[in-house]
């Protein structure tokens, strides 16, 4: 297996193109997907990637390296002095667990959980007094959700009665309820709990792209079958559309013209050491809500001396993410957990925030508790007859509640640069600064109630409790170049163009005004389609 | 329960074979075993003897209810191992360190002591007790290259894992309806 890349760095043309209509930067999902639309459109696109193409046949020796302890090497190789960062926040912040460099990017490692965001999460302000207003509203949206679901094959029902209003079917049917499912739903009932189905990015049934999910169990970090979408997908049908997708070149600053309106070339370091430089007409910034407003605090000029696009100040700040909240426990009776690595029921109820008093959150029965038997048999001190013991012990009958919690924007929670320390390439590094605040705690401790009603009333042996002490990021960055009509409150407008330069889009889950509490991909795709749209009517 | 090679076909499909060589692969490593020094270093240093070891160790650390040990492993790990890639290698040198360690104690290659003797080694050797690592000491290594690759290679497949109760286990692409039916079903 080649870590750097499928043809070891040496044998691609990492050459320039010559001016092209558009240069993108990052190539996970928001940047596959603008580089997907612009080809199609007929638009000159190439895509730089800091991170190396992962060759698909060495899918199922990531998942072994997952699966197997003592093998520390990242699945999907991140680490190392090209990923230095510093987290000096009240709270660590993993970015290295929290991220994909590479061709498809976060979604290689997703859960691949999809699902649009509330007409209130648009309106928090307005609505309840929280966070702020986005410019733009859900029925702007709605209908790029629906084309979001359709590019990522969402396998979906409609039986959600929280969910926003949709105009059409999801495009594959739902996974159905598991057995772990069933044993919860009486309790559910019994508590006031109304459940529903999951929409999930990965094929319940084949189609044009991939295979119907085969059940290898370890979506998260590595689908080996690639049912579950990733955006190596659209990055294929870009460059069946004639784009050209680099790997393994980190774009070390953007430049602009001597007016300060236009960014005129990308500077791009490659595996030799040299520096090149791209000019496009158009640029779009799809680093994710790390590596976007670093490359822009990066890109400091005279015009700029605070970062590009940074006349705001705002660059870097707002940095939001959600927060795990969960419990679990063991029944008398077996579970069925560990067949699938994904989630078929969850509960929108606490969603949509009554008043002031909490933020969002969302359950999840997940289906995935406890250690399968490998878990415990390659960590165990016995072997044999004594071992299949602990195995069956260890295995069989755990249950577990997730959610995902809301966690407001707040100005000190922020991206910046650490100059005391540099990466492979001699760039200062990003620095997490990440904290929580007492709403964001108070809606976990109410996730933990529901979630402890639920347990008690299925007759759980209630065993551990993620809460407000011990929760952790779901590495779902967002909010750090946000969105707004105000040039002096916002970054880009509500078209992803940065206020500051003419030509300049951001696209991803940084230009959030809020997070919510939901799986932020379909909303970065929606983004991304808009973005696209906007791109394509400027050339 | 008995393992079959089909058991063994699922698993090594599920792990891709052909695309191991690199698992695991020690980044720095003491000085080859005599073993691999005299081989031809194109050739895969593991042979009849490291199989048969392997053999060996799996009758120690699986479960007595298991049969067809043999088949399943020589199927499994010998596919796996296949080349002279750096985890065959490790593999090998595993076997050596074993060996060395039963010579110490009996006098005799670890594959040729008696089965109640095969276990006591391993733990005499702490091996029940280390981590597994491919670059730590001699016992994290046959932790790692022996006891571990088999148990992952039992406990990753339908039958091994079905000894718990789990006929679809993370690593096994067994399909999308057992995870909707009962312990029953």
């Amino acid at each position: 297996m080649s870590a750097g890349g499928a043809d070891g760095g040496e044998a691609v043309d990492r050459t320039p193109s010559e001016r092209v209509d558009v240069c993108v930067v990052g190539a996970g999902p928001a940047g596959a997907i603008v580089a997907a639309e612009l080809s199609a459109a007929g638009h000159d696109v190439v895509v730089l990637d800091a991170g190396p193409r992962f060759d698909p046949e060495d899918r199922p020796e990531r998942m072994e390296r997952h699966l197997r302890p003592g093998v520390d090497r990242a699945v999907w190789d991140t680490g190392g002095e090209r990923d230095t960062f510093s987290a000096s926040g009240d709270r660590h912040y993993p970015l290295d667990a929290a991220r994909v460099k590479g061709i498809g990017g976060s979604t290689l490692h997703w859960q691949a959980m999809v699902m649009r965001l509330h007409e209130q999460d648009f309106r928090l302000d307005s609505s309840v007094g929280l966070g702020d207003d986005w410019p733009i509203d859900y029925a702007d949206l709605r209908p790029y959700y629906a084309r979001a679901e359709a590019e990522l094959s969402v396998a979906g029902a409609s039986d959600n009665p929280f969910a926003p209003p949709r105009e059409r079917p999801h495009p594959l049917p739902a996974f159905p309820p598991s057995y772990s499912d069933s044993l919860f739903a009486e309790a559910c009932e019994a508590v006031g709990l109304a459940t529903h189905s999951v929409p999930n990015a990965r094929n319940s049934e084949p189609t044009d792209e991939a295979g119907a999910c085969v059940g290898y169990g370890t979506c998260k970090p590595v689908c080996p079958s690639g049912a579950k979408y990733d955006a190596t997908r659209h990055v294929a049908a870009a460059e069946a559309d004639g784009a050209r997708v680099l790997d393994r070149v980190p774009v070390q600053r953007l430049v602009h013209d001597a007016d300060g309106d236009r960014v005129t070339h990308a500077v791009y370091a490659t595996p030799d050491g040299e520096e090149h430089r791209q000019e496009a007409r158009e640029f779009v910034v799809a680093a994710g809500g790390v590596e976007t407003p670093r490359l822009l605090l990066l890109s400091r000029s005279e015009s700029y001396p605070d970062g590009l696009a940074n006349s705001s100040g705002l660059v870097g700040r707002y940095f939001m993410d959600h927060l795990f909240a969960g419990m679990g426990g063991t029944l008398e009776e077996p579970t069925r957990q560990k067949h699938v690595g994904f989630n078929t029921t969850e509960s929108h109820q606490f969603y949509d925030r009554p008043d002031d008093s909490r933020t969002a959150f969302k359950l999840e029965l997940l289906n995935y508790a406890g250690p399968a038997p490998a878990d415990v048999a390659l960590s165990a001190d016995s072997f044999g007859d004594e071992l299949l013991a602990e195995v069956r012990e260890g295995y069989g009958t755990h249950v577990a509640m997730g959610a995902l919690v809301e966690q407001l924007p707040r100005r000190e929670n922020r991206i910046r640069l650490d100059p005391s320390r540099t990466d492979d390439r001699g760039n200062p590094v990003p620095d997490v600064v990440w904290s929580l605040d007492g709403t964001t705690r108070r809606t976990i401790e109410r996730a933990n109630e529901v979630q402890r009603a639920v347990l008690e009333e299925l007759g759980a042996d209630i065993g551990w409790t993620v809460g407000p002490e011990n929760t952790g990021p779901a590495y779902h960055h967002m909010g750090t170049t946000r969105m707004g009509t105000d040039p002096a409150e916002s970054v880009v407008t509500p078209q992803l163009r940065t206020h500051d330069l003419d030509n300049l889009t951001l696209s991803g889950s940084s230009v959030f005004v809020t997070g919510g509490a939901m799986n932020p991909t379909l909303t970065i795709a929606a983004l991304s389609l808009k973005a696209a749209e906007h791109v394509d009517e400027r050339l | 329960m008995r393992l079959s090679r089909r058991d063994a076909l699922a698993a090594l499909v599920a792990g891709g074979v052909g695309s191991l060589a690199g698992c695991g692969a020690p980044t720095a490593r003491s000085s080859p075993s005599s073993r691999e020094a005299a081989g031809d270093a194109a050739e895969t240093p593991v042979g009849d003897h490291e199989l048969a070891t392997l053999v060996a160790v799996a009758e120690a650390v699986y479960p007595s209810e298991v049969e067809g040990v043999g088949e399943f492993v020589r199927t499994y790990t010998g596919s796996r191992v296949e080349g002279a890639g750096s985890y065959a290698r490790g593999v090998a040198e595993a076997v050596g360190t074993l060996d060395d360690y039963a010579a110490e104690f009996h006098d005799i290659e670890y594959a040729s002591l008696p089965a109640s003797t095969r276990r006591e080694t391993l733990e005499y050797m702490s091996v029940d007790d280390v981590a597994p690592d491919p670059d730590g000491t001699e016992a994290q290594r046959v932790r790692h290259y022996l006891v571990n690759e088999l148990l992952y290679a039992l406990y990753t497949s339908p039958t091994g894992a079905s000894l718990a109760g789990l006929e679809n286990p993370p690593g096994h692409p067994g399909g999308t309806r057992s995870y909707r039916e009962g312990p029953d079903a």
